[in-house]
Protein backbone atom coordinates (compact mmCIF):
# COMPACT_ATOMS: atom_id res chain seq x y z
CA UNK A 1 0.00 0.00 0.00
CA UNK A 2 1.69 3.52 -1.22
CA UNK A 3 -0.88 5.55 0.97
CA UNK A 4 1.08 5.01 3.86
CA UNK A 5 4.44 5.41 2.70
CA UNK A 6 3.74 8.51 0.53
CA UNK A 7 0.27 10.06 1.23
CA UNK A 8 0.25 13.66 -0.82
CA UNK A 9 1.50 11.62 -3.83
CA UNK A 10 -0.87 9.04 -3.38
CA UNK A 11 -3.65 11.06 -3.13
CA UNK A 12 -2.63 13.63 -5.83
CA UNK A 13 -2.45 10.13 -8.30
CA UNK A 14 -5.90 9.26 -7.21
CA UNK A 15 -7.17 12.75 -8.03
CA UNK A 16 -5.60 12.46 -11.47
CA UNK A 17 -6.61 9.45 -12.57
CA UNK A 18 -10.61 10.84 -11.01
CA UNK A 19 -9.86 13.87 -13.57
CA UNK A 20 -8.98 11.75 -16.36
CA UNK A 21 -11.65 9.44 -15.89
CA UNK A 22 -14.44 12.09 -16.14
CA UNK A 23 -12.96 13.61 -19.46
CA UNK A 24 -11.00 16.72 -18.16
CA UNK A 25 -7.85 17.10 -20.86
CA UNK A 26 -4.61 16.23 -19.26
CA UNK A 27 -3.16 19.75 -18.90
CA UNK A 28 -6.11 20.81 -17.46
CA UNK A 29 -6.29 17.90 -14.87
CA UNK A 30 -2.21 19.21 -14.09
CA UNK A 31 -3.52 22.57 -13.73
CA UNK A 32 -6.27 21.93 -11.31
CA UNK A 33 -4.37 19.77 -9.03
CA UNK A 34 -1.76 22.31 -8.80
CA UNK A 35 -4.37 24.46 -7.72
CA UNK A 36 -5.42 22.25 -5.01
CA UNK A 37 -1.88 21.66 -3.95
CA UNK A 38 -1.32 24.91 -4.02
CA UNK A 39 -4.11 25.98 -2.18
CA UNK A 40 -3.57 23.24 0.43
CA UNK A 41 -0.19 24.47 1.24
CA UNK A 42 -1.13 28.22 1.48
CA UNK A 43 -3.78 27.59 3.81
CA UNK A 44 -1.72 24.93 5.86
CA UNK A 45 0.91 27.61 6.10
CA UNK A 46 -1.44 30.39 7.37
CA UNK A 47 -3.49 28.11 9.83
CA UNK A 48 -0.47 26.81 11.40
CA UNK A 49 0.73 30.19 12.37
CA UNK A 50 -2.19 29.52 15.04
CA UNK A 51 -0.09 27.23 16.51
CA UNK A 52 2.78 29.27 16.24
CA UNK A 53 1.51 32.00 18.02
CA UNK A 54 0.43 29.80 20.92
CA UNK A 55 3.57 28.03 20.99
CA UNK A 56 5.95 31.09 21.38
CA UNK A 57 3.67 32.46 23.49
CA UNK A 58 3.75 29.61 26.12
CA UNK A 59 7.76 28.96 25.61
CA UNK A 60 8.41 32.81 26.19
CA UNK A 61 5.84 32.93 29.66
CA UNK A 62 7.97 29.68 30.67
CA UNK A 63 11.37 31.52 29.88
CA UNK A 64 10.00 34.70 31.98
CA UNK A 65 8.80 32.42 34.71
CA UNK A 66 5.24 32.75 34.28
CA UNK A 67 2.40 30.81 32.75
CA UNK A 68 1.52 32.32 29.37
CA UNK A 69 -1.47 31.21 28.31
CA UNK A 70 -3.35 28.96 29.68
CA UNK A 71 -7.15 30.14 30.31
CA UNK A 72 -8.58 28.64 27.19
CA UNK A 73 -9.03 25.39 26.86
CA UNK A 74 -5.99 22.64 28.02
CA UNK A 75 -2.67 24.88 28.24
CA UNK A 76 -4.19 27.65 26.75
CA UNK A 77 -4.40 26.62 23.43
CA UNK A 78 -7.03 28.25 21.91
CA UNK A 79 -5.86 31.46 23.36
CA UNK A 80 -4.89 32.43 19.66
CA UNK A 81 -8.18 31.31 18.33
CA UNK A 82 -10.15 33.83 20.88
CA UNK A 83 -7.22 36.50 19.67
CA UNK A 84 -8.09 35.83 15.85
CA UNK A 85 -12.05 35.81 16.16
CA UNK A 86 -11.40 39.36 18.26
CA UNK A 87 -8.96 40.89 16.17
CA UNK A 88 -11.79 40.24 13.17
CA UNK A 89 -13.98 42.63 14.74
CA UNK A 90 -11.85 45.54 15.48
CA UNK A 91 -12.30 49.06 13.30
CA UNK A 92 -9.55 49.89 10.63
CA UNK A 93 -8.82 53.32 10.93
CA UNK A 94 -7.30 54.68 8.42
CA UNK A 95 -5.30 58.26 8.85
CA UNK A 96 -5.93 61.22 6.97
CA UNK A 97 -3.87 61.60 3.78
CA UNK A 98 -2.73 58.35 3.63
CA UNK A 99 -1.82 56.44 0.43
CA UNK A 100 -4.83 54.13 0.23
CA UNK A 101 -3.88 51.61 -2.18
CA UNK A 102 -0.13 51.19 -0.76
CA UNK A 103 -1.27 51.54 2.66
CA UNK A 104 -3.57 48.54 2.23
CA UNK A 105 -1.27 46.48 -0.29
CA UNK A 106 1.37 46.55 2.10
CA UNK A 107 0.09 43.64 4.73
CA UNK A 108 -1.17 42.02 2.27
CA UNK A 109 2.34 41.86 0.63
CA UNK A 110 3.99 41.00 3.91
CA UNK A 111 2.24 37.94 4.26
CA UNK A 112 2.63 36.46 0.65
CA UNK A 113 6.45 37.09 0.89
CA UNK A 114 6.71 35.37 3.60
CA UNK A 115 4.14 32.21 1.97
CA UNK A 116 5.82 32.19 -1.41
CA UNK A 117 8.97 31.16 0.42
CA UNK A 118 7.23 27.39 1.33
CA UNK A 119 7.11 26.88 -2.43
CA UNK A 120 10.42 25.22 -2.80
CA UNK A 121 10.61 23.73 0.74
CA UNK A 122 11.16 19.87 0.00
CA UNK A 123 9.20 18.14 3.53
CA UNK A 124 10.49 15.07 2.18
CA UNK A 125 11.25 13.23 -0.79
CA UNK A 126 8.67 13.57 -2.64
CA UNK A 127 6.62 16.04 -1.07
CA UNK A 128 7.39 19.76 -2.38
CA UNK A 129 5.57 22.74 -4.10
CA UNK A 130 8.05 22.49 -6.72
CA UNK A 131 11.98 21.46 -7.68
CA UNK A 132 13.07 25.21 -9.09
CA UNK A 133 16.72 25.02 -10.28
CA UNK A 134 17.25 28.51 -8.83
CA UNK A 135 15.59 27.47 -5.24
CA UNK A 136 17.78 29.59 -3.12
CA UNK A 137 18.14 32.25 -5.34
CA UNK A 138 14.49 32.17 -5.59
CA UNK A 139 14.16 32.45 -1.77
CA UNK A 140 16.48 35.49 -1.43
CA UNK A 141 14.31 37.02 -4.44
CA UNK A 142 11.33 36.68 -2.55
CA UNK A 143 12.42 37.58 0.76
CA UNK A 144 13.17 40.79 -0.60
CA UNK A 145 9.51 41.68 -1.43
CA UNK A 146 9.10 41.63 2.92
CA UNK A 147 11.33 44.51 2.22
CA UNK A 148 8.84 46.16 -0.16
CA UNK A 149 5.91 45.56 1.91
CA UNK A 150 7.82 47.60 4.97
CA UNK A 151 8.73 50.55 3.20
CA UNK A 152 5.68 50.98 1.10
CA UNK A 153 3.65 50.73 4.68
CA UNK A 154 6.02 53.03 5.95
CA UNK A 155 5.32 55.49 3.13
CA UNK A 156 2.07 55.65 2.82
CA UNK A 157 0.68 56.02 6.57
CA UNK A 158 1.48 59.90 6.20
CA UNK A 159 3.41 59.61 10.03
CA UNK A 160 6.83 60.21 10.28
CA UNK A 161 7.49 57.70 12.81
CA UNK A 162 6.09 55.08 10.50
CA UNK A 163 8.34 56.88 8.01
CA UNK A 164 11.59 56.38 10.69
CA UNK A 165 11.20 53.26 11.67
CA UNK A 166 10.68 51.80 8.06
CA UNK A 167 13.72 53.14 7.24
CA UNK A 168 15.67 51.45 10.18
CA UNK A 169 14.15 48.13 9.72
CA UNK A 170 14.70 48.28 5.65
CA UNK A 171 18.61 49.49 6.48
CA UNK A 172 18.82 46.69 8.55
CA UNK A 173 17.13 43.88 6.81
CA UNK A 174 19.08 45.48 3.77
CA UNK A 175 22.49 45.10 5.31
CA UNK A 176 21.91 41.49 6.65
CA UNK A 177 20.99 39.96 3.41
CA UNK A 178 24.40 40.43 2.83
CA UNK A 179 26.10 38.13 4.79
CA UNK A 180 22.98 35.85 4.59
CA UNK A 181 23.90 35.31 0.63
CA UNK A 182 27.27 35.27 1.08
CA UNK A 183 26.95 32.25 3.69
CA UNK A 184 24.34 30.79 1.47
CA UNK A 185 26.86 30.78 -1.12
CA UNK A 186 28.70 28.15 0.87
CA UNK A 187 26.33 25.34 0.91
CA UNK A 188 25.28 26.00 -2.51
CA UNK A 189 29.24 25.62 -3.50
CA UNK A 190 30.02 22.32 -1.71
CA UNK A 191 26.54 21.23 -3.06
CA UNK A 192 27.03 22.18 -6.52
CA UNK A 193 23.81 23.22 -7.46
CA UNK A 194 20.55 25.70 -6.09
CA UNK A 195 17.58 23.40 -5.65
CA UNK A 196 16.55 23.27 -2.44
CA UNK A 197 15.90 18.77 -2.94
CA UNK A 198 19.28 18.66 -4.51
CA UNK A 199 21.22 20.26 -1.76
CA UNK A 200 19.25 17.89 0.66
CA UNK A 201 20.55 15.24 -1.66
CA UNK A 202 23.63 16.39 -1.51
CA UNK A 203 24.16 16.27 2.00
CA UNK A 204 25.85 13.11 2.91
CA UNK A 205 27.61 14.81 5.86
CA UNK A 206 25.26 17.98 6.99
CA UNK A 207 26.12 21.08 5.96
CA UNK A 208 26.33 22.33 9.48
CA UNK A 209 29.56 20.27 9.93
CA UNK A 210 31.63 21.16 6.45
CA UNK A 211 30.25 24.79 6.85
CA UNK A 212 29.45 25.51 10.59
CA UNK A 213 30.78 29.13 9.92
CA UNK A 214 28.21 29.45 7.25
CA UNK A 215 25.56 28.59 9.89
CA UNK A 216 26.28 30.19 12.24
CA UNK A 217 26.14 33.42 10.27
CA UNK A 218 23.20 32.38 8.42
CA UNK A 219 21.43 31.68 11.60
CA UNK A 220 22.30 35.65 13.25
CA UNK A 221 21.46 36.78 10.01
CA UNK A 222 17.79 35.31 9.56
CA UNK A 223 17.38 36.72 13.26
CA UNK A 224 17.91 39.62 12.21
CA UNK A 225 15.67 39.69 8.83
CA UNK A 226 12.78 38.33 11.42
CA UNK A 227 13.51 41.15 13.44
CA UNK A 228 13.59 39.54 16.87
CA UNK A 229 15.00 40.17 19.86
CA UNK A 230 18.09 40.86 20.09
CA UNK A 231 17.42 43.22 16.60
CA UNK A 232 14.23 44.25 17.28
CA UNK A 233 14.85 47.99 16.84
CA UNK A 234 11.94 47.96 14.97
CA UNK A 235 9.99 48.30 17.84
CA UNK A 236 12.00 49.82 19.91
CA UNK A 237 8.80 51.65 21.93
CA UNK A 238 10.55 54.56 23.97
CA UNK A 239 12.13 55.83 20.60
CA UNK A 240 9.82 55.48 17.64
CA UNK A 241 6.58 54.31 19.43
CA UNK A 242 5.77 51.12 17.17
CA UNK A 243 7.80 51.31 13.69
CA UNK A 244 6.60 51.44 10.41
CA UNK A 245 3.22 49.70 11.58
CA UNK A 246 1.81 52.60 13.82
CA UNK A 247 -0.76 53.27 11.91
CA UNK A 248 -2.34 50.11 11.47
CA UNK A 249 -5.24 48.83 13.23
CA UNK A 250 -7.51 45.82 13.40
CA UNK A 251 -6.53 43.01 11.02
CA UNK A 252 -4.55 45.26 8.62
CA UNK A 253 -2.43 45.42 11.54
CA UNK A 254 -2.54 41.74 12.57
CA UNK A 255 -1.20 40.48 8.60
CA UNK A 256 2.02 41.88 10.04
CA UNK A 257 1.61 40.17 13.08
CA UNK A 258 1.55 36.69 10.76
CA UNK A 259 4.00 37.66 8.18
CA UNK A 260 6.54 38.10 11.45
CA UNK A 261 5.90 34.43 13.24
CA UNK A 262 5.15 32.80 9.89
CA UNK A 263 8.98 33.99 8.75
CA UNK A 264 10.16 33.19 11.95
CA UNK A 265 8.80 29.24 11.16
CA UNK A 266 10.06 29.86 7.68
CA UNK A 267 13.13 30.35 8.50
CA UNK A 268 13.80 27.78 10.47
CA UNK A 269 12.39 25.56 7.72
CA UNK A 270 14.85 27.08 5.46
CA UNK A 271 17.65 26.58 7.85
CA UNK A 272 17.05 22.69 8.76
CA UNK A 273 16.84 22.37 4.90
CA UNK A 274 20.10 23.84 4.33
CA UNK A 275 22.28 22.74 6.86
CA UNK A 276 20.64 20.01 8.94
CA UNK A 277 20.38 17.61 5.97
CA UNK A 278 16.32 18.31 5.24
CA UNK A 279 14.36 15.41 5.04
CA UNK A 280 17.36 12.99 5.01
CA UNK A 281 17.81 10.26 7.51
CA UNK A 282 17.58 6.50 7.78
CA UNK A 283 15.51 4.97 4.97
CA UNK A 284 13.66 8.10 4.68
CA UNK A 285 14.58 7.85 0.73
CA UNK A 286 12.07 5.07 0.68
CA UNK A 287 9.38 6.21 3.06
CA UNK A 288 8.72 9.52 2.50
CA UNK A 289 6.49 10.17 5.68
CA UNK A 290 9.66 8.86 8.25
CA UNK A 291 11.57 11.74 5.95
CA UNK A 292 8.97 14.09 6.98
CA UNK A 293 9.31 12.81 10.53
CA UNK A 294 12.78 13.65 10.15
CA UNK A 295 12.37 17.41 9.02
CA UNK A 296 9.41 18.14 11.63
CA UNK A 297 12.04 17.02 14.55
CA UNK A 298 14.78 19.05 12.85
CA UNK A 299 12.61 22.47 12.44
CA UNK A 300 11.28 22.00 15.70
CA UNK A 301 14.78 22.37 16.93
CA UNK A 302 15.33 25.00 14.70
CA UNK A 303 12.56 26.85 15.96
CA UNK A 304 13.03 26.49 19.38
CA UNK A 305 16.69 27.77 19.50
CA UNK A 306 14.99 30.90 17.45
CA UNK A 307 12.79 31.55 20.60
CA UNK A 308 15.72 30.87 23.37
CA UNK A 309 17.22 33.33 21.63
CA UNK A 310 14.37 35.78 21.55
CA UNK A 311 13.90 35.18 24.84
CA UNK A 312 17.04 35.13 26.60
CA UNK A 313 19.20 38.22 24.79
CA UNK A 314 18.79 42.30 24.96
CA UNK A 315 18.61 44.38 22.34
CA UNK A 316 21.28 45.90 20.10
CA UNK A 317 21.92 49.81 20.29
CA UNK A 318 21.66 50.39 16.32
CA UNK A 319 25.24 51.10 15.78
CA UNK A 320 26.19 47.99 17.44
CA UNK A 321 23.95 46.07 15.43
CA UNK A 322 25.65 47.97 12.00
CA UNK A 323 28.87 47.17 13.67
CA UNK A 324 27.87 43.86 14.13
CA UNK A 325 26.89 43.28 10.28
CA UNK A 326 29.20 45.25 8.79
CA UNK A 327 32.43 44.95 10.34
CA UNK A 328 32.07 41.45 11.21
CA UNK A 329 29.56 39.27 9.68
CA UNK A 330 30.33 40.74 6.37
CA UNK A 331 34.32 40.23 5.96
CA UNK A 332 34.35 36.84 8.28
CA UNK A 333 31.27 34.85 5.70
CA UNK A 334 33.75 36.39 2.21
CA UNK A 335 36.49 35.00 4.06
CA UNK A 336 34.87 31.56 4.69
CA UNK A 337 33.90 31.46 1.47
CA UNK A 338 36.92 32.06 -0.16
CA UNK A 339 39.06 29.70 2.38
CA UNK A 340 35.78 26.64 1.58
CA UNK A 341 36.12 27.30 -1.89
CA UNK A 342 40.37 26.55 -2.27
CA UNK A 343 40.33 23.90 0.31
CA UNK A 344 37.64 22.44 -1.52
CA UNK A 345 39.03 22.38 -4.89
CA UNK A 346 42.46 21.29 -3.77
CA UNK A 347 41.45 18.40 -1.74
CA UNK A 348 38.65 16.97 -4.26
CA UNK A 349 40.90 13.90 -5.14
CA UNK A 350 41.28 12.56 -1.73
CA UNK A 351 38.07 10.26 0.31
CA UNK A 352 35.48 12.36 0.62
CA UNK A 353 35.64 11.79 4.55
CA UNK A 354 38.90 13.85 4.79
CA UNK A 355 37.64 16.43 2.83
CA UNK A 356 34.77 17.10 5.03
CA UNK A 357 37.27 17.43 8.08
CA UNK A 358 39.95 19.49 6.09
CA UNK A 359 36.54 22.04 5.77
CA UNK A 360 35.50 21.47 9.26
CA UNK A 361 39.62 22.46 10.11
CA UNK A 362 39.74 25.39 7.99
CA UNK A 363 36.27 26.27 9.68
CA UNK A 364 38.19 26.26 13.04
CA UNK A 365 41.08 28.30 11.96
CA UNK A 366 39.08 30.82 10.70
CA UNK A 367 37.18 31.32 13.87
CA UNK A 368 40.22 30.98 15.61
CA UNK A 369 42.07 33.89 14.01
CA UNK A 370 38.71 36.20 13.78
CA UNK A 371 38.43 35.66 17.64
CA UNK A 372 42.08 36.72 18.19
CA UNK A 373 41.46 39.74 16.23
CA UNK A 374 38.62 40.50 17.88
CA UNK A 375 39.89 40.14 21.79
CA UNK A 376 42.88 42.23 20.22
CA UNK A 377 40.75 45.20 19.23
CA UNK A 378 38.55 44.54 22.60
CA UNK A 379 41.62 44.87 24.46
CA UNK A 380 42.67 47.92 22.84
CA UNK A 381 38.97 49.02 23.53
CA UNK A 382 39.27 48.48 27.24
CA UNK A 383 42.79 50.21 28.02
CA UNK A 384 41.34 53.52 25.91
CA UNK A 385 38.22 53.81 28.08
CA UNK A 386 40.41 53.26 31.18
CA UNK A 387 42.78 55.85 30.32
CA UNK A 388 39.26 57.96 29.36
CA UNK A 389 38.31 57.34 32.85
CA UNK A 390 41.06 58.42 34.27
CA UNK A 391 41.58 61.98 33.18
CA UNK A 392 38.04 62.83 32.57
CA UNK A 393 38.20 66.44 31.77
CA UNK A 394 40.72 65.71 28.91
CA UNK A 395 38.44 62.80 27.53
CA UNK A 396 35.27 64.77 27.10
CA UNK A 397 37.68 66.82 24.77
CA UNK A 398 38.84 64.14 23.00
CA UNK A 399 35.77 62.35 22.98
CA UNK A 400 34.49 65.76 21.13
CA UNK A 401 37.13 66.33 18.54
CA UNK A 402 37.22 62.53 17.37
CA UNK B 1 10.09 23.49 -15.60
CA UNK B 2 7.14 25.78 -17.09
CA UNK B 3 4.64 23.64 -15.26
CA UNK B 4 7.06 25.37 -12.27
CA UNK B 5 7.07 28.55 -13.24
CA UNK B 6 2.66 27.88 -13.53
CA UNK B 7 2.20 26.90 -10.08
CA UNK B 8 4.23 29.65 -8.79
CA UNK B 9 2.31 32.05 -10.23
CA UNK B 10 -0.57 29.98 -8.93
CA UNK B 11 0.46 30.29 -5.66
CA UNK B 12 1.17 33.96 -5.80
CA UNK B 13 -1.93 34.37 -6.76
CA UNK B 14 -3.49 32.25 -3.88
CA UNK B 15 -0.88 33.80 -1.28
CA UNK B 16 -2.01 37.43 -2.29
CA UNK B 17 -5.80 36.34 -2.33
CA UNK B 18 -5.64 34.79 1.11
CA UNK B 19 -4.62 37.70 3.56
CA UNK B 20 -6.29 40.04 1.24
CA UNK B 21 -9.94 38.09 1.71
CA UNK B 22 -9.11 37.84 5.38
CA UNK B 23 -9.10 41.74 5.53
CA UNK B 24 -11.91 41.99 3.17
CA UNK B 25 -13.86 39.76 5.49
CA UNK B 26 -12.58 41.85 8.75
CA UNK B 27 -13.63 44.90 7.01
CA UNK B 28 -17.15 43.54 6.29
CA UNK B 29 -17.22 42.10 10.07
CA UNK B 30 -15.44 45.31 11.38
CA UNK B 31 -17.99 48.16 12.92
CA UNK B 32 -17.07 51.91 10.57
CA UNK B 33 -17.75 54.93 12.94
CA UNK B 34 -14.58 57.08 11.30
CA UNK B 35 -14.40 60.75 12.74
CA UNK B 36 -11.99 63.11 12.00
CA UNK B 37 -10.14 63.09 15.35
CA UNK B 38 -9.69 59.57 15.00
CA UNK B 39 -8.54 59.59 11.60
CA UNK B 40 -5.39 62.04 12.36
CA UNK B 41 -2.31 61.03 12.08
CA UNK B 42 -1.05 59.55 15.57
CA UNK B 43 1.89 61.31 17.11
CA UNK B 44 1.25 60.64 20.71
CA UNK B 45 -1.11 63.12 21.16
CA UNK B 46 0.76 66.24 19.86
CA UNK B 47 -0.09 67.74 16.43
CA UNK B 48 1.70 66.43 13.22
CA UNK B 49 4.02 69.49 11.97
CA UNK B 50 4.50 69.79 8.20
CA UNK B 51 5.14 67.64 5.69
CA UNK B 52 5.44 63.93 6.45
CA UNK B 53 7.54 63.20 3.51
CA UNK B 54 10.86 65.16 4.83
CA UNK B 55 14.68 65.05 3.72
CA UNK B 56 15.73 61.72 5.62
CA UNK B 57 19.16 61.07 6.83
CA UNK B 58 21.56 60.23 4.51
CA UNK B 59 23.16 57.65 6.61
CA UNK B 60 20.63 55.41 4.93
CA UNK B 61 21.17 56.32 1.57
CA UNK B 62 25.04 55.60 2.15
CA UNK B 63 23.98 51.92 3.15
CA UNK B 64 22.16 51.22 0.54
CA UNK B 65 24.11 52.31 -1.44
CA UNK B 66 27.10 49.53 -0.51
CA UNK B 67 24.44 47.14 -0.25
CA UNK B 68 23.11 47.18 -3.92
CA UNK B 69 26.90 46.85 -4.74
CA UNK B 70 27.34 43.91 -2.65
CA UNK B 71 23.96 42.29 -3.95
CA UNK B 72 24.44 42.46 -7.40
CA UNK B 73 27.75 40.79 -7.24
CA UNK B 74 27.32 38.07 -5.25
CA UNK B 75 24.41 37.43 -7.32
CA UNK B 76 27.55 37.10 -10.07
CA UNK B 77 28.55 34.47 -7.66
CA UNK B 78 25.92 31.72 -7.70
CA UNK B 79 26.65 30.64 -11.31
CA UNK B 80 30.58 30.74 -10.56
CA UNK B 81 29.28 28.16 -7.04
CA UNK B 82 26.73 25.95 -8.96
CA UNK B 83 29.51 25.11 -11.87
CA UNK B 84 31.98 24.96 -9.17
CA UNK B 85 32.52 21.19 -9.62
CA UNK B 86 33.93 21.77 -13.03
CA UNK B 87 36.28 24.51 -12.73
CA UNK B 88 39.65 24.02 -12.73
CA UNK B 89 41.74 25.21 -9.59
CA UNK B 90 42.64 28.69 -12.05
CA UNK B 91 38.83 29.36 -12.80
CA UNK B 92 38.41 28.94 -8.60
CA UNK B 93 41.16 31.56 -8.23
CA UNK B 94 39.62 33.78 -10.62
CA UNK B 95 36.30 33.83 -8.72
CA UNK B 96 38.76 34.31 -5.30
CA UNK B 97 40.02 37.29 -7.48
CA UNK B 98 36.45 38.89 -7.91
CA UNK B 99 35.63 38.53 -4.05
CA UNK B 100 38.77 39.77 -3.56
CA UNK B 101 37.64 43.06 -5.66
CA UNK B 102 34.15 43.41 -3.61
CA UNK B 103 37.08 43.34 -0.17
CA UNK B 104 38.71 46.26 -1.50
CA UNK B 105 34.99 48.18 -1.96
CA UNK B 106 33.96 46.90 1.77
CA UNK B 107 37.91 48.34 2.56
CA UNK B 108 37.63 51.61 0.97
CA UNK B 109 33.77 52.46 2.28
CA UNK B 110 35.37 51.47 5.76
CA UNK B 111 38.03 53.80 5.43
CA UNK B 112 35.84 56.34 4.39
CA UNK B 113 33.34 56.18 7.33
CA UNK B 114 30.70 54.94 4.79
CA UNK B 115 29.77 52.14 7.30
CA UNK B 116 30.41 54.30 10.90
CA UNK B 117 26.75 55.09 11.83
CA UNK B 118 26.47 59.00 13.23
Amino acid sequence: MNFLLDPVNAIANWLRTLFLGWGVPPDVASFLLSLLGAGILATGAMLWVIFLIWYERKLLGRIQDRFGPNRLGPWGVFQPIADMLKIFTKEYITPQGADKFLYNLAPVLSVASVLMMWVVVPFAVTIYGVDLNVGILYIVAVGALGELAIIMAGLSSNNKYAMLGAFRVVAQLISYEVPMVISLLVPVMLARTMSMNGLVIAQDAWYLFTAPLAALIFMITQVAEVGRAPFDLVEAESEIVAGYNIEYSGLKFGMFYVAEFLHAFTVSLIFATVFLGGWRGPSAEQMPILGFLYYAVKVAIVYFIFILLRGSLPRFRIDQMMDLNWKLLTPLSIAVLAVSAVVDKLLQSIPVFWNHLALFAANVVILWISMTILNRRFRREQTRVAGLEARPARAVQEHISA
Amino acid sequence: MLTDWLYIGLFFVIAMLLPAAAITIAGILAPKKPNPIKNTTYECGIETVGETWIQFKVQYYIYALVFLVFDVETVFLYPWAVAFGQLTLFAVLEGILFILILVSGLIYAWRKGALQWV
